[in-house]
C-alpha cells in the first residue's frame, strides 16, 4: 500500500466507525454471550469425555505406539509420510513447518494488496482454502492411521489355507515383538537400522532365519525366551518371514 | 453521673446541608461506591483509560465473527483458572508421584477430574477458537495496513499455544505421554544448528530424566503464560488503538460535506 492508499482506508475506516455503536455495551454482550456458550461447551466436553488417565509409565517397554494429540495430527502425518525416506525426514519434521510458519508471520509484509473482500483476492483465496484442506486432510489421515507396529502385507499368492493362517499369525508376531522398530517389511517399519527384511524368504531358509532370531547380531535382541515360551509363535514367526519373498 | 459534655451536645448543622433529606441505605451504600471509585481515579487517573477502552465505537457491520477474538482470551481464562486448581494437587516428581497426583485429583479430589477434564478439553477448544479467529482475519484482510503488527503477535500467540499444548501432554505422566513427548523432542532434535541444543534445554540434559518433567512443568505453568499474558496485553492494547476492523464489504456513507456543490 502506498501513501494515498494508506490515507484513503484511514479516511473510509473512521467514516464507518463513526457510524457504528459504542463498544461497551453492544459488543461486550456479544463477547459475553460468545463467553458463555465456550464456557457451556468445554464443561459438556469435560463431563462426557472427563480427562482418562492411561497405563501408568514405564520407559523400558519397545511396543507403545505413541499419538500426539489430535490438534499435531497434521505434523505428526508428515512425519509418518516421510520417515521411509531418510534424507528428507528432518526437511519434513522441521522443514516444511517452519517454513508454514514464517510464511504465516511474514503474511502482512509480503501480501501488500489493499484490496481486503476475499472474492477480490483470488491467490489469498486459493491459498488459504489450499491451507484448510490440506491440514484438514493430513489430520484425518494422521487420525485413522493404524499402529506403526502392524504388518499390512497381503499373502503372496499360492499358498495353502494352513500356510495363509500362518502367514497371518506371523503378522501378528512380528508386531508384537516390535520388530518394525528397526526393520522395513513391505509399506511398513521404520528402514533401518536393521536390515530390511521384505524379501528375507529369498536370502534365508527357515533353519537359518531360527538360528539368527535366537543368536542375532547385537543390537537386536535375542528371541531365544520367546522359542521356550512360546514355540508355536516362534515357529509363525518363522515361517512367515521364509514366506515374504 | 453526668454525661461529658461531648457526647450529650447535638451535632452542630452542617450548613451546605440544611433542610436536605437523609439519605436511605441504598443510596448511601451507591454513594460510598462512588466515593471509592473517586479517591482510586484521583490517585491513578484510570477513567479516561477505561473511557477509551470501553466507550470506543467499534464500526458498523460488527457481526458473530469478530467474537472469535473473545472467546479465545475466554479459553485461555479458563485454562489458567483450572490450571491453577490442577496445580495445587499436582506433584512434578518422576520417581512416583507424578502419575499418582493425576490419579488422585481424578479419583479423590472434590470435582477433581471434572476440573482436570476441563483443562485437557479447553485446549482443544482453545485450539479451534485460536486457528478459527485466524481464518477470520485472514478472509476478512483485517491483518492489512495498519494491522500488521496485531497479525504478527497473533502468530507468535499461535504458537505459544502449541507449545502450552506439547509440555502440558506430559504432565500427567501415563504411556503416551511419555512416549508422545519422547518423539516430539527426538523430532526437535533433528533440527538444524540449535536442533540439539533445543533438545537438550527440553530434556534438561542428553537423556530424558529426573528433571525433564519438573522442567516442562515450569515451561507450562510459568514460561509460557507468563509470555502469552504480556502478549495478549500488547494484542488487545493494539485492537483497541487501531480499532476493530470493518467487514470489508461493507462502505461508509459519503458525508454531506463532502458532496455539497461549491459555486464558484
Amino acid at each position: 500500500m502506498n501513501q494515498a492508499e494508506k490515507e484513503q482506508y484511514l479516511r473510509e475506516y473512521s467514516l464507518l466507525k463513526n457510524e457504528g455503536k459504542p463498544f461497551f455495551p453492544y459488543a461486550v454482550a456479544k463477547d459475553s454471550m460468545m463467553a458463555v456458550i465456550v464456557m457451556i461447551v468445554i464443561m459438556v466436553l469435560s463431563l462426557l469425555f472427563g480427562a482418562e488417565l492411561g497405563p501408568k509409565v514405564n520407559p523400558t517397554t519397545t511396543t507403545y505406539v505413541p499419538r500426539p494429540d489430535w490438534y499435531f495430527f497434521f505434523l505428526f502425518e508428515v512425519l509418518r509420510v516421510m520417515k521411509n525416506v531418510p534424507k528428507f525426514t528432518p526437511f519434513a519434521t522441521l522443514g516444511v513447518p517452519t517454513l508454514c510458519m514464517i510464511m504465516l508471520f511474514l503474511l502482512p509484509l509480503y501480501d501488500r494488496n489493499p484490496e481486503r473482500l476475499i472474492t477480490r483476492r483470488p491467490i489469498a483465496l486459493a491459498a488459504g482454502l489450499a491451507t484448510i484442506a490440506c491440514i484438514a486432510f493430513l489430520t484425518y489421515s494422521g487420525a485413522s492411521t493404524g499402529s506403526p507396529n502392524q504388518v499390512t502385507l497381503p499373502p503372496p499368492s499360492g499358498l495353502s489355507a494352513s500356510q495363509r493362517a500362518t502367514f497371518t499369525a506371523g503378522e501378528v508376531v512380528v508386531g508384537e515383538s516390535g520388530c518394525l522398530g528397526c526393520h522395513v517389511i513391505g509399506d511398513n517399519g521404520n528402514n533401518g537400522p536393521g536390515p530390511p527384511l521384505t524379501h528375507v524368504g529369498e536370502i534365508l531358509r527357515p533353519g537359518a532365519i531360527a538360528s539368527t532370531l535366537r543368536n542375532p547380531t547385537a543390537p537386536m535382541p535375542s528371541f531365544k525366551g520367546l522359542a521356550t515360551q512360546s514355540p508355536k509363535k516362534f515357529e509363525n514367526l518363522v515361517q512367515f518371514l521364509s514366506m515374504l519373498q | 453521673m453526668p454525661l461529658p459534655k461531648l457526647l450529650g451536645r447535638a451535632k452542630p448543622a452542617d450548613p451546605d446541608h440544611v433542610g436536605e433529606p437523609q439519605l436511605a441505605p441504598i443510596e448511601a451504600a451507591a454513594e460510598a461506591g462512588l466515593t471509592v471509585v473517586d479517591w482510586i481515579d484521583e490517585r491513578t487517573a484510570l477513567s479516561p483509560g477505561v473511557r477509551w477502552l470501553m466507550f470506543r465505537k467499534v464500526p458498523k457491520g460488527i457481526n458473530w465473527a469478530y467474537t472469535l477474538g473473545s472467546a479465545t482470551l475466554f479459553a485461555f481464562l479458563n485454562q489458567a483458572v483450572t490450571g491453577v486448581f490442577l496445580a495445587m494437587y499436582y506433584r512434578p516428581d518422576v520417581a512416583g508421584g507424578a502419575y499418582e497426583s493425576i490419579r488422585n485429583i481424578n479419583d479423590n479430589v472434590f470435582l477433581g477430574q471434572f476440573v482436570h477434564g476441563m483443562h485437557k478439553w479447553g485446549a482443544s477448544v482453545m485450539i479451534i477458537l485460536i486457528f478459527m479467529h485466524m481464518g477470520r482475519v485472514f478472509f476478512f484482510g483485517a491483518y492489512k495496513y495498519p494491522r500488521e503488527l496485531t497479525w504478527i503477535i497473533g502468530v507468535v500467540l499461535l504458537i505459544l499455544t502449541m507449545a502450552m499444548g506439547f509440555t502440558g501432554y506430559l504432565l500427567p505422566f501415563d504411556q503416551r505421554s511419555y512416549w508422545a513427548t519422547i518423539v516430539g523432542v527426538n523430532i526437535n532434535n533433528t533440527g538444524p544448528f540449535i536442533g540439539p541444543y533445543l533438545g537438550d534445554f527440553l530434556r534438561a540434559g542428553p537423556e530424558f530424566g529426573a528433571t525433564t518433567l519438573s522442567r516442562f512443568y515450569a515451561i507450562h505453568m510459568l514460561l509460557i503464560p507468563g509470555i502469552m499474558a504480556a502478549l495478549i496485553g500488547f494484542h488487545l492494547y493494539l485492537v483497541t488503538k487501531l480499532g476493530i476492523s470493518a467487514p470489508p464489504w461493507v462502505k461508509a456513507h459519503e458525508p454531506e460535506a463532502v458532496t455539497e456543490y461549491v459555486e464558484v
